[in-house]
């Protein structure tokens, strides 16, 4: 297992040896304060919670997380670096497992640097603290299954911009199956049953247990699949390239 | 301590290594030559378990490549073609990161980090970000990496490419020396590098084995080889050409031998005629053998040929 934790750090360190970094922890936290307390009305609400501040997660991420990740494999395999990488004595599964959970902890990093928005509320009324933490434990599955689909389009070519692209549009495909104006439009053709199904799939539907500080396994086992399944596509995309 | 059997290696419809099956000892500095787009890469890719193969086997030090990918790589050095290495580390953060993956720590990989720093010439440029660094620190900077872990096996795809001709001359030493006690695989076009460092050379085209032997035995098989040159006043062409075909260069001759045993005895059989005939020798050598001749012959179409 040690090698999965020495490719992790190297990658983490990798993010903070340029300021690219910084300049996205400052773009992250401003855009979500900006979401938050412009467009999301925080103060305006008169609620005690964070409904303002995580609802717009999926779509702050939608950006944001292919950002953080589309150079992972696809920086590797323009420069050749994964020649060396897949030759020195580790796995491919502890190859992707580091390099995801390096960009996971630095997301999970950002993440954390919004504290100040839950001391705001702690401080102008009484919160229900329980679902704040379940909202961040969401917010950070949302982040990691994000990552995880951009993980996969990274590794499929060498091209950072394709990859975020195609990143993009599969995450807006997951937040849009379980978005209102999309399900109300397909409930005017398809069953109800059809509907369900498809909103199944969708990030919102599974997310906004979590807002409401419901911890429930399944929304947490949807996360973790998402994950799941694009990690073990990324390994047979990068072993499919070796195939040839 | 490397056994291919029977290898293959196919890229969609286009068979890239087509059945090549070769041993390297320990001891044995191995160069590979052939034609770019021959499949040289391709097999070194092979050996290090980068590429699986479509069918064959691989096995280093008795470790099955694809069956105990770990177990064969950790003994395994590699610098690939690319040399390619992280360009946002420093040197020294790179060979820390490649010691730490190959299980050196503490006083060891601070050992392990003087030692090939000191072998690569790489303490001038150790913290600096590798992509401020000139091609040939890039290069030496990977081969450090494939040398971290003093690995029994060492695979090399074209290690002086890029480098100026003191690093060459540089690399073909550390080669030739590592070579004494560990099993070496090194690729390149550069011919001389074959009489520089190898001990066995094995040449490939189209995937397949075409010529092997000691740089020797190579070149022995160029139709220059045993030829006798001879410069001398009063030798004519017709008197030579008693003892093989005879090809008159300015103001001198060639004699080829008529066939490779006659080869080692042509000198003396030159030597002999001109005490004879009296003649004035001003200059006379025996040709050992042109390697790129060798490697022409081989490795070009056969319409060429025609």
């Amino acid at each position: 297992m040690k090698p999965l934790w020495i490719i992790a750090k190297r990658e983490l360190a990798g993010y903070f040896s340029s300021p690219v970094a910084y300049v996205f922890l400052v773009i992250f936290l401003l855009v979500a304060g900006f979401l938050t307390f412009t467009a999301g009305a925080f103060f305006e609400r008169g609620e005690a919670g964070l409904g303002a501040f995580f609802g717009w997660h999926p779509w702050l991420y939608l950006v944001l997380v292919p950002a953080v990740g589309m150079r992972l494999w696809s920086e590797e395999r323009r420069s050749g670096t994964i020649e060396l990488l897949l030759t020195l004595p580790v796995t491919t599964w502890q190859a992707i497992l580091g390099k995801f959970l390096a960009s996971w902890l630095f997301l999970a990093l950002a993440l954390a640097l919004t504290f100040p928005v839950a001391l705001t509320v702690n401080v102008l009324g009484e919160p229900d603290n329980g679902a704040i933490v379940a909202g961040y434990v969401g917010s950070l599955m949302l982040a990691g299954a994000y990552l995880a689909i951009t993980c996969m389009t990274s590794a499929m070519t060498r091209n950072q911009v394709v990859a975020f692209i195609l990143a993009v549009v599969l995450c807006l495909f997951l937040i849009l199956a379980g978005f209102n104006p999309v399900t109300d439009l397909l409930v005017r053709w398809a069953s109800p049953a059809v509907v369900d199904a498809v909103a199944a799939f969708s990030v919102v539907t599974h997310f906004d247990g979590f807002q409401k500080g419901v911890l429930d396994s399944r929304d947490l086992l949807f996360f973790l699949s998402v994950i799941g399944f694009a990690l073990f596509a990324t390994g047979v995309i990068i072993r499919g390239h070796r195939a040839g | 301590m490397i056994r291919i059997d029977n290898l293959v290696k196919n890229f969609g419809a286009k068979r890239a290594v087509d059945g090549i099956s070769f041993t390297v000892a320990r001891g044995e500095v191995v160069g590979f030559l052939g034609p770019n787009g021959s499949g040289k890469s391709t097999t070194m890719r092979m050996i290090t378990g980068f590429y699986p193969p479509t069918s064959g086997r691989v096995s280093v030090g008795g470790h099955d490549v694809t069956e105990a990918p770990l177990a064969a790589k950790r003994l395994i050095g590699y610098l690939p073609e690319s040399a390619a290495a992280y360009p946002d580390m420093t040197v020294e953060g790179f060979l820390k990161f490649a010691a730490a993956m190959r299980g050196l720590e503490g006083a060891a990989r601070t050992k392990a980090i003087a030692r090939v720093v000191e072998r690569c010439f790489l303490g001038s440029v150790l913290r600096q970000s590798i992509d401020t660094l000139s091609k040939g620190y890039k290069h030496r900077t990977c081969l450090a990496q494939a040398l971290i872990h003093d690995p029994e096996v060492l695979i090399l795809d074209e290690p002086t490419d890029g480098l100026d001709p003191n690093q060459k001359h540089e690399v073909r030493n550390l080669i030739r020396e590592i070579g004494r006690s560990k099993a070496v695989i090194f690729s390149t076009h550069i011919l001389e590098e074959v009489d520089a460092a190898c001990t066995r050379a094995i040449i490939i085209d189209r995937g397949r084995i075409v010529a092997q032997g000691t740089p020797h035995e190579l070149r022995a098989m160029s139709a220059s080889a045993g030829a006798v040159t001879l410069q001398a006043q009063g030798a004519t062409a017709e008197r030579l050409s008693a003892l093989g075909k005879v090809e008159s260069l300015d103001g001198a001759f060639r004699i080829y031998p008529r066939d490779a045993s006659q080869a080692a005895a042509l000198a003396a059989a030159v030597i002999d005629l001109v005490s004879r005939e009296g003649w004035k020798v001003q200059g006379m050598y025996s040709e050992r053998g042109e390697l790129d001749e060798v490697f022409r012959r081989i490795t070009l179409p056969d319409t060429v040929q025609k």
